[in-house]
C-alpha cells in the first residue's frame, strides 16, 4: 500500500521533471513561452492602438450628425498643416515642453547636487525621499493649489508685493510654472544617482591639477551628469507636451494640443487623431535626439 | 502621451507618417450634407409591462439615488413604485450624450438643446407620445412644441427644466452696473483680463443674439441661424473678446472661485453659479441683460432603439411629477417644468428666484438650439453654418 501511494503521489513530479527536461534542453522554445505574453501585450495593446489612432486620423465624420465615416482622406493632416491656429498651437506646446524641461535642468542640479554630494550620508535617504513625497499627493490636488496660490490676492501677489509687483496671473507663465513643480522629482532623480556615482577622485584629481571649480564643473562634472539630465529630460518633456488638465486649471485661456484633442475627440474623432499624433511624432524626434547623448541608455 | 507608450510604438508610428505623407494628397473625403427630415418613427399608443429596469443618460444631478448624498434620493421611491431598476450614466458634455445615444444602450437621455436636433435628425431619438405620460399636461406652456424638442408639432421628449444664461458682475469692481452685455463685448476692456465667458461653441450664439441687437444690418433673426457673413461678424467679436479674457470656465466650482478672488470680474453665468457665489460671500449680481440672453432647455428623450420603453415612459413621468420635479430643480439649480412644482419646494421663493412660471421672462431668452445646414430661422435663399463650423471656429477664437 506504501508502494502504492508513493508511485500515486510521485507522477505528477514526475510529468512536472520532464516538461522541465524539455525546457531545460530546448532553450528556443523557453524563451517563446516566456516572451509571447509580453510581446503580444506589447503589439496588440501599444502598437495596435497607436496604429488604429493613426489609421483612424485618415477617416472623415458627417458633418450634421458627427459620425465617423470611413472614407480615406488626408483632410485633416492637410488641415493640420495648413490652419494657422493648429500650427500656433502645436508651437505653443512644444514651447511649454522645452521650457519646462529648461527650468527643471535648472532647478533641479542644484538641489541634486546638495543631495548627493553636499548634505550628510545620513540625510541623503530622506532628502531623497522628501523629493518624492510630493509624487504621493493627488495631481489635481496640486494643481487646484496653485491655482489659489496664482489668483488675485494669493500667496504668488502677497509675497511679491513688497517688491511693487504682482503674481503672473493665470496664463502661459503659469501653466508652465505649475508644470516645472509637477514634473521636478522625474529630473532630480537620475541627475542626483549620476552625481552619487561621479567618483570623487576625479574631483580631485582635477583640483590637483589646478582647475578651479568652475572649470572642475565644466569639464569634469557637467559631462558626466549630462547624459542623466537628457534622460530626466525625456520625462517632463514628454508629460509636459501631453498635459491638457493643468492648462485647463491655471492656463487662463491658453490652449495646448492636449485640449485641442479634448475639444475634438467627440465630435471629431479623425481630427482628434490625427492631432494626437503630433506629439508621438514630436517625441519619437526627441528620443531620437536624445539617443545620440547615449540618454537612453542611462535611463 | 506617457513615455512607456510611445518608446515601441515610436519607429513604427515614423515609418507610417513617412509612408502616408509619400501617399500624397491628392484625393478629398466626401462631405453629406443633412437636413432636418427626420426618419419617420412611430410613437407607441399604448404602454405595457414594464421591464424591470431602464438605462438612462443624464446630466449630474438629474438622476440621484441616494449614492453622492444619502438624503438627495428620487430613484428609490421609482424603483420602488414600478419595480424598474434605474441604471444611470453621467455625462459630462451634449457631445458625449450624442456619442452614447448612438450606442443604442441606452433607454432616454436628458438631452440640452444643442443635443436635440441631432438626436432627431439622426433618427436616435424617438417622437414621444404625450399621452402616456400623465403629467405634462402641467408643463409650462414655454416648454412645449420648442423649436429645440419637437419636429412640426411632434414632441420628441419630456421638458425637464430650464435656466437663462446671465450676466454676472462684481458690484464693487464693474460700476457703473452694466445693463447690458455691452459689459463683455464692447465695453470688455474696461475689465481688461478679468472677463469670463462660457468654454463651448454654442457661446457664438451670445455674440450672435448682442449684434442682433446692436447691428441690425446684419438681419440676425434667430442666433442659431447664421449665415455665413452673420457668423463671420459673431467670430470677428468674440476674437475681439478673447483679448479681455481672463479665463473661460465650463466647469462651476472653477467660475466661482474665480468670482471669489476676483480674478473674473464680469461674464456669463448660470442662476445656481451665481447663488452659490454670492452665499461664499463675494459680491456679484446677476440678471438678463436688455438685449435678452440665451439659455438651455433640457429634454429626456427616448432613444430609438430603446429596449425598455415602458420603464422609460414611467421615469419621465415620474421626474416631472411635482414632487419629484421641485427636488431636482432645487438640486440642480434651474427652473422646474412642471407648474405645480412651485407648489413642492423647500425654498418658497425659489420659483420666483429663477422666474420659473414668469413666460415673459422666458420670452426674452433664446435657448440653445443646433445650428443645422438649413437656416432653423426658415430662410432658404441661404445655407446656414453647421455646428461642426461652429466648434472649429471656436478652436480658432480662443487661439
Amino acid at each position: 500500500m506504501t508502494v502504492v501511494a508513493q508511485t500515486a503521489g510521485r507522477r505528477p513530479t514526475g510529468t512536472v521533471r520532464r516538461l522541465a527536461g524539455q525546457l531545460h534542453r530546448r532553450p528556443r522554445l523557453r524563451l517563446a513561452l516566456l516572451l509571447t505574453a509580453p510581446l503580444l501585450w506589447l503589439a496588440v495593446l501599444y502598437l495596435g492602438s497607436l496604429t488604429v489612432l493613426f489609421v483612424s486620423a485618415f477617416w472623415t465624420t458627417n458633418s450634421f450628425t458627427s459620425e465617423v465615416v470611413k472614407v480615406w482622406s488626408t483632410d485633416n493632416f492637410h488641415a493640420l498643416f495648413t490652419t494657422p491656429v493648429y500650427r500656433q498651437v502645436i508651437l505653443r506646446s512644444i514651447g511649454v515642453a522645452l521650457a519646462v524641461t529648461v527650468l527643471c535642468a535648472v532647478i533641479a542640479f542644484p538641489v541634486a547636487f546638495y543631495t548627493a554630494r553636499v548634505a550628510r550620508p545620513k540625510w541623503r535617504p530622506l532628502l531623497v525621499v522628501a523629493i518624492l513625497t510630493p509624487l504621493w499627493a493627488s495631481y489635481l490636488v496640486k494643481v487646484y493649489a496653485w491655482r489659489l496660490i496664482l489668483s488675485e490676492g494669493g500667496l504668488a501677489d502677497w509675497m511679491l508685493k513688497p517688491f511693487g509687483l504682482s503674481g503672473p496671473g493665470f496664463g502661459l507663465p503659469a501653466t508652465v510654472l505649475t508644470l516645472t513643480y509637477l514634473w521636478l522629482p522625474y529630473m532630480i532623480l537620475p541627475v542626483h544617482t549620476a552625481l552619487e556615482q561621479l567618483p570623487a577622485n576625479l574631483l580631485d584629481a582635477s583640483a590637483d591639477l589646478g582647475a578651479r571649480p568652475g572649470r572642475t564643473f565644466r569639464s569634469v562634472v557637467l559631462p558626466m551628469v549630462l547624459p542623466s539630465v537628457a534622460a530626466g529630460s525625456v520625462f517632463t518633456f514628454s508629460l509636459s507636451l501631453g498635459d491638457y488638465i493643468t492648462v485647463q486649471i491655471v492656463g487662463g485661456k491658453t490652449q495646448l494640443i492636449g485640449n485641442l484633442v479634448y475639444s475634438n475627440i467627440e465630435l471629431n474623432l479623425p481630427m482628434a487623431a490625427a492631432l494626437g499624433t503630433v506629439p508621438v511624432v514630436v517625441i519619437v524626434v526627441y528620443l531620437l535626439a536624445m539617443r545620440r547623448t547615449g540618454a537612453l541608455s542611462s535611463l | 502621451m506617457r513615455l512607456t507608450r510611445t518608446l515601441p510604438g515610436a519607429t513604427a508610428a515614423a515609418l507610417l507618417l513617412v509612408a502616408a505623407t509619400a501617399c500624397g494628397s491628392a484625393d478629398s473625403g466626401g462631405s453629406s450634407a443633412t437636413g432636418l427630415n427626420p426618419p419617420d418613427l412611430k410613437a407607441q399608443s399604448t404602454l405595457g409591462k414594464t421591464e424591470g429596469q431602464v438605462n438612462l443618460i443624464a446630466w449630474a444631478g438629474y438622476v440621484e439615488d441616494g449614492s453622492n448624498d444619502p438624503k438627495v434620493n428620487w430613484v428609490g421611491d421609482f424603483e420602488k413604485q414600478t419595480g424598474c431598476q434605474v441604471n444611470s450614466k453621467v455625462a459630462a458634455s451634449s457631445d458625449e450624450m450624442v456619442k452614447l445615444m448612438k450606442t443604442g444602450q441606452y433607454d432616454a437621455v436628458s438631452a440640452s438643446g444643442d443635443a436635440s436636433l441631432r438626436l432627431i435628425a439622426s433618427g436616435d431619438a424617438a417622437p414621444v407620445n404625450t399621452g402616456l405620460v400623465p403629467n405634462y399636461k402641467d408643463v409650462f406652456s414655454g416648454l412645449k412644441n420648442g423649436a429645440w424638442n419637437s419636429v412640426d408639432g411632434r414632441m420628441y421628449g419630456i421638458p425637464h427644466g430650464r435656466g437663462a444664461n446671465l450676466l454676472m458682475y462684481n458690484t464693487e469692481k464693474v460700476t457703473p452696473a452694466p445693463t447690458s452685455w455691452a459689459a463683455v463685448f464692447d465695453d470688455a476692456s474696461k475689465q481688461q483680463g478679468h472677463v469670463t465667458a462660457y468654454d463651448s461653441p454654442i457661446y457664438i450664439a451670445d455674440a450672435a443674439l448682442y449684434l442682433k441687437a446692436t447691428k441690425p444690418e446684419l438681419k440676425i433673426k434667430d442666433p442659431y441661424a447664421l449665415d455665413q457673413k452673420q457668423f463671420d461678424a459673431a467670430v470677428a467679436l468674440l476674437k475681439k473678446q478673447n483679448a479681455n479674457i481672463g479665463e473661460y470656465w465650463s466647469d462651476y466650482l472653477k467660475e466661482v472661485s474665480a468670482f471669489k478672488s476676483g480674478d473674473s470680474v464680469v461674464g456669463t453665468t448660470w442662476q445656481v453659479i451665481a447663488s452659490l457665489t454670492a452665499d461664499e460671500g463675494a459680491k456679484v449680481k446677476a440678471f438678463v441683460p436688455k438685449e435678452g440672453s440665451t439659455g438651455w432647455s433640457d429634454t429626456w428623450m427616448l432613444s430609438a432603439k430603446a429596449k425598455h420603453p415602458n420603464c422609460a415612459y414611467k421615469w419621465m413621468d415620474w421626474i416631472i411629477s411635482p414632487k419629484v420635479n421641485a427636488q431636482v430643480a432645487e438640486y440642480f439649480g434651474e427652473a422646474p417644468a412642471n407648474a405645480k412644482a412651485c407648489a413642492q419646494t423647500s425654498d418658497k421663493n425659489f420659483c420666483a428666484t429663477y422666474h420659473a412660471s414668469d413666460e415673459g421672462y422666458w420670452k426674452n431668452i433664446a435657448f440653445w438650439n443646433t445650428p443645422i445646414e438649413q437656416c432653423l430661422d426658415g430662410r432658404t435663399d441661404v445655407k446656414c453654418v453647421p455646428y461642426a463650423k461652429w466648434v472649429q471656429a471656436w478652436t480658432e477664437i480662443k487661439g
